[in-house]
């Protein structure tokens, strides 16, 4: 998106939307060990509110979010969700068994830690890859003059 | 022809309605798919995982190796967007 189609009122009613959508998203990443969410369904939303930003303010203030970085954030998300499988291999288990990775907790709530860490992952890698695709689709050539 | 894969449809269909007839009913709890390992999951997520949302559980604990490849699958997507459309792109610019 390289021109925004934001007026004033826009502007305003996404400033104030945009904060409460990132804490959501949030919420629903931790919660989702309670509730429906998980790393998928939170990555979504904060991809969601990144594009609202570039929808309304074009892609300048795009919060440093470049083509690059977005594909860097969705395989450092892999790369994470991977990682902790070979960690688990580190520590003398299976991939992806987290209950030998070594955290001062029982056991149960290493797994719980575990699972958190890939949905943080998944999270990551799913934010990085929604933003990459909208910017592809909204690249106007003729925009670069 | 045509008259030949109609019938070829009516027979498969045929085939397919009787075949329904030995499925289990919906939401059965005597089916294969629910007494197979199902129960497993249900009764012992929480005491494995500490995770009150067997969903959870399943997907990210049990199936874990299974959501690595749904991830690397959306990743896949967003490189090959990247691919065409970035190469379509770069030509323009050429032209």
């Amino acid at each position: 998106m390289k021109r925004p189609f934001g007026s004033q009122i826009l502007d305003a009613a996404a400033r104030l939307l945009v904060p409460y959508i990132l804490l959501f998203a949030l919420y629903v990443l931790f919660h989702g060990h309670y509730s429906p969410g998980g790393g998928f369904q939170g990555g979504t939303m904060l991809a969601s509110a990144l594009i609202l930003v570039r929808l309304v303010r074009g892609s300048t203030p795009g919060w440093g979010l470049d083509r690059k970085r977005c594909v860097a954030l969705g395989v450092l998300g892999v790369l994470i969700y991977a990682g902790i499988g070979v960690a688990c291999v580190a520590s003398g288990a299976n991939f992806l068994n987290y209950g030998a990775l070594p955290l001062p907790m029982a056991r149960p709530e290493i797994r719980a830690m575990g699972i958190l860490g890939i949905e943080i992952g998944v999270t990551i890698g799913v934010m990085g890859t929604m933003v990459l695709i909208f910017d592809l689709l909204t690249d106007h050539r003729e925009d670069h003059g | 022809m045509r008259v030949l894969s109609f019938i070829a449809v009516l027979f498969m269909g045929g085939v397919l309605f009787y075949a329904a007839q030995d499925l289990p009913p919906v939401g059965s709890d005597k089916s294969p798919a629910a007494t197979h390992i199902s129960p497993d999951y249900v009764e012992n997520s929480l005491a494995d995982a500490a995770t009150p949302n067997i969903v959870t559980t399943v997907l990210a604990d049990y199936r874990g190796f299974d959501t690595l490849g749904e991830t690397s699958v959306i990743l896949t997507a967003g490189l090959a967007c990247l691919i065409i459309l970035g190469a379509a792109g770069r030509k323009e610019d050429e032209e």
